[in-house]
């Protein structure tokens, strides 16, 4: 399977600030039977971040719906388009604590999106539908969609906890 | 995913199990469809005891139930739902929408 991304991303520290640290790719077929694979895929990686309990299953499930809506829009239910997953570790210093936090980027080759239809229909009324843009858009800190090329590229990031809290309520422990 | 359905007394359960996400969220909607539209069915209560996790696909198989549910006049709960199960009707508001319960007695008993 030929990677599609051009550019993949890579380790670096783009300030004093913020650091970005590649960890995983996962490269697959859009065939709905391999979304457990990257659910199952992603807890622990999730988990190895700091992302517990409901963050974590936030994150997967922001990963799952995106996918899924790759599945169905981008490539209209065929079975053997390719997808690539990128997750990156990213730490923030923000306010002298430092956050750490996890980038997730996914390519498709489908046509450009109509950015004009990302919108999350309103929730007010019970009808089946529409509603993994909002669950994803829920479930992260920042979605963002880019046309790179001929790929499609999603962007989704979440950040989880605080070393300095972390740290803190280490010594409180060992104290 | 496995589902099966009982009858107890009045009312169908449909056991899950598994995970419920675009693969097979098709195979719940078209059993809850099945039991809703059945003559002498008052309810029908999903026991979700045994579903890990339910993606927006399998949310809108939900409502597609309610909805007939409520064209029909029976009655759709649910019950033994997870925390991911929870968490994904509450980000869609429809938590408060579905009659959900903690167990099969009280879905039952309702």
């Amino acid at each position: 399977m030929t990677p599609i991304a051009a550019k993949q991303p890579r380790d670096m520290k783009k300030s004093s600030k913020s650091s970005r640290a590649f960890l995983l790719k996962l490269e697959l077929r859009s065939h709905p039977t391999l979304l457990c694979v990257i659910r199952g895929a992603l807890e622990p990686l999730m988990e190895m971040l700091g992302f517990t309990g409901e963050h974590n299953r936030a994150i997967i499930r922001a990963v799952d719906e995106a996918v899924s809506n790759i599945m169905r829009h981008s490539y209209h239910g065929r079975l053997d388009q390719p997808i690539e997953i990128y997750c990156s570790r990213l730490e923030r210093r923000t306010n002298g604590e430092t956050e750490q936090g996890v980038e997730i980027l996914l390519f498709d080759c489908g046509p450009a999106v109509d950015t004009t239809k990302l919108v999350a229909r309103p929730l007010d009324e019970l009808r089946p539908g529409g509603l993994g843009l909002h669950i994803i858009r829920g479930s992260m800190d920042t979605v963002q969609y880019k046309r790179a090329g001929r790929l499609n590229r999603l962007r989704l990031v979440k950040f989880a906890r605080s070393l300095k809290d972390e740290r803190g309520s280490e010594e409180e422990k060992q104290s | 995913m496995k589902i099966s359905a009982r009858r107890v007394d009045q009312a169908t359960i449909l056991d899950v199990s598994g995970n419920i996400d675009m693969s097979n969220s098709p195979e719940v909607r078209k059993a809850l469809l099945r039991e809703i539209g059945q003559k002498g069915v008052s309810r029908v209560a999903l026991n979700l005891t045994g579903v890990g996790y339910i993606d927006s696909s399998g949310v809108a198989s939900l409502v597609e139930g309610l909805k007939a549910s409520r064209e029909t006049g029976s009655r759709f709960v649910l019950f033994g739902l997870n925390d991911s199960a929870r968490e994904v009707l509450k980000i869609s508001r429809l938590l408060k929408l579905f009659e959900v319960y903690d167990d099969e007695t009280q879905a039952i008993a309702s």
